[in-house]
């Protein structure tokens, strides 16, 4: 019954991530599409371990999800810091003294 | 029994919270109200799947195999994890797409804090004089 309900709740979870991927296909800015992934991807390393928790084999799986987290949110400053610094600014001013990095 | 019943209450709400942040990335019509969403409804919702998770690992458990007690700390350490690295990461795109210079939303016919020297149109002219307006950041 249990194994029921989380084979339900990853489905579901499965299913929920597809209009963030709208997100990213449509999204206006490139951040937006950033910000779409990082989701995806916090949703993925808990994905992970309800597969685990499913087979039966969350040892194995949980060391997965730590990684992908870790990955996920190294991925996501690295975009962030990218696009921070390549491309060009809107306005003069925001350009200031904040971005010495 | 009734660590069974928490743990389907704790992935319900978490789901709920995820269709939550769901809906809010996909119909808010800006980008930091996408982000807003998106940050707090991913974080919560995470937190609560992976409390959900550690407690139906728990409710297994057995002193045969007591390893599975670093199992259900992994599962936690995860969830503290997010909890640090998502605002974390929400703050830092936050700050580049500001840098970038994206536009909040505004109310039809007012002038955001960004297009403050951008040309403006007659009406914006004389919408915007009547009332006073933000001063541009600096």
């Amino acid at each position: 019954m249990m194994e029921t309900f989380f084979i339900c709740a990853g489905i579901a979870l499965l299913l929920m991530m597809a209009p963030v991927f709208y997100r990213i296909i449509v999204g206006p800015t490139a951040i937006d599409r950033i910000v779409a992934v990082n989701v995806i991807g916090t949703k993925t390393a808990v994905l992970l371990i309800i597969i685990g928790v499913i087979f039966d084999n969350v040892a194995m799986f949980v060391d997965f999800a730590l990684a992908y987290a870790l990955l996920n949110f190294i991925g996501s400053l690295a975009a962030a810091r990218y696009f921070n610094k390549t491309r060009p600014v809107y306005s003069a001013d925001a350009a200031g003294e904040e971005k010495v990095s | 029994m009734i660590i069974d019943i928490l743990s389907i209450l704790l992935m319900a709400s978490g789901l709920l919270f995820f269709l939550g942040a769901v809906v809010g990335i996909v119909r808010f019509p800006d980008f930091y109200t996408r982000m807003h969403a998106a940050g707090k409804g991913d974080t919560l919702s995470t937190m609560l799947i992976t409390g959900a998770m550690a407690l139906q690992v728990l409710h297994h458990f057995d002193w045969a195999h007591w390893t599975s007690l670093f199992v259900v700390v992994k599962i936690m350490a995860i969830g503290v994890l997010i909890m640090l690295t998502s605002p974390t990461s929400t703050h830092a795109l936050m700050q580049a797409g500001f840098d970038d210079g994206i536009e909040p939303v505004t109310r039809p016919g007012k002038r955001g804090i960004r297009n403050l020297d951008a040309s403006v149109t007659q009406d914006d002219e004389a919408d915007a004089s009547e009332g006073q307006d933000q001063p541009g950041i600096s």
